[in-house]
């Protein structure tokens, strides 16, 4: 069955992780969002949008980005939002949420000692929750399904 | 040019220094990142830190990568099929908290392009290497479980 698929990462390590694990879904029930323009088309991926970039000292970027994150979800209504962060990521992944949508959080693969913290504020949010790292995922009741490495 | 980079969280002077030494010693051309405001290295370049545009315009001049066992030094050789030595820092050294690196380093064995040193001597027969194999992204059986198991859970 066809599923409309919300890939959410920010530009750098999160978008490359992101990319790698969603390629092998089909290419027709993706949408992809991230926080630098040029990179989705860069990577040859769409349809795209973009998200204000914040992080825990941009507390208004973040009000920004929950209101894209609002807009973008009800607009597109998909099945499932994955994220592998950082913030932005989450945002999506909170308001999914709330929109009853199922929600993937993946963890980036760096957080090899403890989840990130976007990802532990993600984890009740959060149908699925992966870590790239087992012994990351035990921390807080995660999965460990496998890793980018 | 070979490239180190220790990332931007802590210095890694056990590192730096054996770079330094080999780079005298066989007269490599190397620019190093070294989180060291005041690194005192006399045979390579070197900069504390490197602004994402300099990281970029460096990366093109890269042939060699040299790291600590970062997630990000490591995913940059595979992107940019460079060969990446890696020298995992170690806890006892007081060089990080604990010594997931040299867990990582563990779990990169069989990457194919990713040369792990543990030791001056191993470090030289690396970068003095008349050809040494390019890291890159690999489908390993780690990235095709995890592909899999989110096809599978999203499509059930």
């Amino acid at each position: 069955m066809k599923r409309k698929i919300l890939v959410v990462a920010s530009a750098g390590g999160h978008w490359h992780q992101a990319c790698q694990i969603t390629e092998a879904l089909p290419a027709e029930d993706l949408f992809f969002v991230t926080t630098m323009d040029e990179l989705p088309q860069m990577d040859g991926k769409a349809p795209f949008a973009i998200v204000a970039d914040c992080n825990k000292n941009t507390p208004f970027r973040f009000l920004l980005c929950i209101g894209q994150a609002v807009s973008c979800l009800l607009r597109q209504r998909p099945d499932v939002v994955i994220s592998t962060g950082a913030l932005p990521g989450f945002a999506f992944i909170m308001i999914a949420h709330f929109l009853r949508i199922r929600t993937i959080w993946i963890d980036s693969v760096a957080n090899a000692e403890e989840p990130s913290l976007a990802g532990q504020k993600a984890r009740r949010f959060s149908t699925l929750w992966l870590s790239q790292w087992k012994h990351v995922a035990d921390q807080v009741g995660g999965r460990f399904e496998g890793s980018v490495l | 040019m070979i490239f180190v980079t220790v990332g931007t969280q802590l210095p890694f002077p056990r590192l730096m220094g054996w770079v330094d030494a080999i780079a005298a010693r066989n007269a490599l051309d190397v620019f190093a990142q070294t989180a060291e405001p005041n690194g005192a290295y006399r045979q390579i370049r070197h900069q504390p830190f490197v602004t994402p545009q300099e990281y970029d315009s460096i990366i093109a001049d890269t042939r060699l990568i040299v790291g600590h066992a970062g997630i990000g030094t490591i995913l940059t050789a595979k992107q940019k099929n460079l060969p990446l030595i890696i020298v995992p820092r170690r806890a006892d050294r007081g060089e990080h908290r604990n010594d997931h690196q040299l867990a990582t380093a563990r779990n990169l064995t069989g990457h194919r392009g990713v040369h792990v040193a543990q030791s001056e001597s191993e470090l030289e027969a690396y970068l003095i290497a008349p050809t040494l194999e390019s890291a890159f992204i690999e489908a390993t059986p780690a990235k095709i479980a995890l592909q899999t198991f989110v096809r599978d859970w999203i499509y059930r």
